[in-house]
């Protein structure tokens, strides 16, 4: 069985067609990347699956369950979480808080626990703290605990925001633009990183990249988006050597260069 | 102190030796100093302040005087510095050390016997401070209760981020229904007749009738919660101020509860005690709530609702929770408060209640116990004391807002975590 199996999802805003009859399968421990010019509707794609919009019409099944018209954290519950393009940290609250926050889901001690220091709450926070070091560990960011998202250094930043969304133990991740307004060293200790995480955790991952490297580098399987139409599908070799993709996204990038 | 010329000179300088020479002082020792002003003021205030020329002692440091009668203002400070600011001074610093070596063994004991320890000393200071004088009393209770009022709508227009106007109207419920609990069924009365229950210890059931205060409150705030939390935006605060009035004249039309009149008779079951005790409960379990991963929630709901939302939080369980939460302790304090006065009227919850606990909440500081404690304290301190003031005092403590506004935006202690133990700790 797949892990998300998309069918036929499409998404009017008003009378504009956002994305139209799109497909995808992604298997476990897959990782699949869409790329597509700016405007293309990739990221409509990741907050329609999930559960930020809800299609206007198509199917959309997780882990064999339809997850259409849950709410995101709902979604996110049950093992589908996601990094942002804007990363949409906290800004009042720690790099630590950031993490156990992504912990709410498995926290149980209830109102009691919430208003008055039982036992069972002490234990709990104790069990996510230390599970949030854990993640912020594994990314490497574990010395900025106690700091404030303003504080940190970009890549610092966006690795934060990584470690929050591993920590919610996802069975697929989506990643929107990880490497987005970064240096070519950047990137590519962000790539090793994603890797790295793959191989720990043995997540799935579903990429928005606009960089074909990262694409090429990372994923076994690649989807073209253009005007909310897939017009290519494929390995990246195929996909980079595609004559339709060529035409809509490398086109575009010479234009923006 | 190595560049002690200009301490000397430099305001700065000077407030920083202040800082430094206190510096070693735990909060037990500042305690200890308070609790020895209030003894010797209690023993030998009125000859004092006869030897000062002072018809009797100052109620409140003085302030009362400063502004009403200037002939009396060297009196007043002579008394303010012999009766309150030496003693405290004084028993403070020379009791260092050995408040530090107390402060030390109570340390090493659960925190929570740290802090009862420390309360109670506090407790015994409020006592022996109202002893002296009813208004005194009065304006202590008052303050309490204001800390609580506060700090709850803090959860949400702090914490929570969102505007709320509703706690007037949440303090009215709870100050009706706690009345309508103890005037119903403890006190023979001409709306509601005989009493139901008569017993001697008929003040154990007033903590009930403020759980019974809170749940009317809390159950007010779901009414809007359940319309205005479907999207963000300004919808809260305009349903939240048509909630007020609603309240406010829903209570103006109810004949059986003295319509506009009021509703007066309420037992003397408010004393300091009572409300020392239900307030740091209060503070107590707010605070344990807003440092809960489930209510730090609520700042993640505040910062970026959809990146919560991603995160597995469930934003909405969460702004309704909290939404009844903050109600119900608005409604204990509406209970609390209508036993202090012994009378309620629907009047007394409008739009000038609103705005002073908004100043209280603002001028405190945001996402902060701090800042609501010291909020609460110094806008109901300056407004007792600019009392002679008249009218002037409505144009003097907003423009302390503005001024507050302009220079620290979010209030004066705000996004600042309560810390007990550092509170609390030996320091030195």
């Amino acid at each position: 069985m797949s892990l998300l199996k998309v069918t036929s999802m499409t998404h009017k805003f008003g009378g504009l067609l956002a994305v139209s009859e799109y497909n995808l399968t992604i298997e476990p421990g897959q990782i699949v990347g869409l790329i597509g010019p700016n405007g293309a509707g990739k990221t409509t794609v990741f907050n329609l699956i999930t559960g930020i919009y809800r299609p206007t019409a198509g199917r959309i099944e997780f882990n064999g369950q339809d997850v259409i018209g849950l709410a995101p954290n709902r979604i996110a519950s049950l093992g589908l979480a996601r990094t942002f393009q804007e990363m949409r940290l906290w800004r009042h609250m720690t790099v630590l808080e950031h993490v156990k926050m992504a912990c709410y889901a498995k926290i149980s001690y209830g109102l009691a626990g919430a208003f008055l220091q039982t036992p069972k709450r002490r234990r709990q926070e104790q069990e996510i703290e230390e599970r949030a070091f854990a993640s912020l560990k594994m990314f490497g960011v574990d010395q900025f605990a106690s700091q404030l998202p303003v504080d940190l250094p970009y890549g610092a930043a966006r690795r934060v925001e990584m470690a929050r969304a591993a920590v919610t133990e996802p069975k697929l991740l989506f990643l929107d633009e990880p490497t987005v307004g970064m240096t070519p060293e950047e990137m590519m200790a962000m790539i090793e990183i994603i890797r790295d995480m793959h191989n720990k955790l043995k997540t799935a991952i579903f990429l928005i990249e606009h960089r074909l490297r990262v694409v090429t580098e990372l994923c076994q399987r690649v989807q073209t988006l253009v005007f909310g139409q897939v017009i290519a599908e494929g390995n990246p070799e195929e996909i980079q050597n595609n004559p339709e993709v060529i035409k809509a996204y490398l086109g575009e990038e010479k234009v923006v260069a | 102190m190595h560049h002690s010329e200009s301490t000397a000179i430099h305001p700065r300088g000077t407030l920083d030796f202040i800082r430094r020479f206190f510096a070693n002082i735990p909060l037990l020792g500042w305690l200890a100093g308070a609790l020895a002003a209030v003894i010797l003021e209690q023993a030998v205030g009125t000859s004092l302040a006869h030897a000062l020329g002072l018809p009797r002692i100052p109620v409140l440091f003085g302030f009362l005087i400063f502004l009403k009668q200037p002939a009396l203002i060297p009196g007043a400070l002579g008394y303010v510095l012999v009766s309150n600011i030496l003693p405290v001074c004084i028993v403070a610093k020379i009791g260092a050390p050995l408040f530090n070596l107390l402060s030390r063994s109570l340390f090493r004991m659960p925190i929570v016997v740290t802090a009862v320890v420390h309360l109670a000393i506090l407790y015994a200071i409020f006592h022996i401070w109202t002893d002296v004088s009813a208004y005194r009393l009065i304006m202590l209770k008052l303050m309490l209760i204001s800390i609580l009022l506060t700090l709850s709508l803090n959860v949400i227009n702090g914490y929570m981020g969102e505007f709320s106007c509703s706690h007037p109207g949440f303090m009215a419920l709870g100050a009706y229904a706690a009345s309508l609990f103890t005037v119903g069924l403890f006190v023979n009365d001409r709306l509601f007749g005989e009493a139901l229950l008569v017993s001697d210890f008929a003040v154990i059931f007033f903590p009930l009738g403020l759980i019974f205060a809170g749940l009317v409150s809390a159950l007010g705030a779901l009414i809007i919660a359940i319309p205005s939390f479907k999207t963000r935006g300004d919808y809260l605060a305009i349903i939240s101020l048509a909630f007020t009035f609603i309240v406010k004249s829903f209570l103006e039309n109810l004949e059986f509860l003295g319509g506009p009149r009021g509703l007066s008779g309420q037992p003397d079951w408010s004393s300091l005690p009572m409300v020392f005790i239900i307030v740091v409960l209060g503070v107590w379990i707010i605070n344990n709530f807003v440092t809960s991963t489930m209510g730090k929630a609520l700042n993640a709901v505040r910062d970026d609702e959809i990146a919560a939302e991603a995160m597995t939080v469930n934003t909405r369980k969460t702004k309704i929770i909290a939404f009844m939460f903050s109600a119900f302790w608005a409604g204990v304090a509406g209970g609390l408060f209508a036993h202090v006065i012994r009378f309620v009227n629907p009047s007394t919850f409008g739009i000038q209640k609103l705005a002073e606990v908004l100043a209280m909440v603002y001028f405190g500081g945001l996402n902060s116990v701090y800042g609501s404690i010291v909020g609460a304290v110094s806008i109901s301190l300056l407004g007792e004391a600019l009392r002679p003031l008249e009218i002037l005092k409505w144009i003097i403590i907003p423009l302390l807002l503005i001024l507050v506004m302009i220079f620290r935006p979010r209030g004066l202690i705000s996004f600042k975590e309560f810390n007990i133990e550092k509170l609390l700790k030996p320091r030195g």
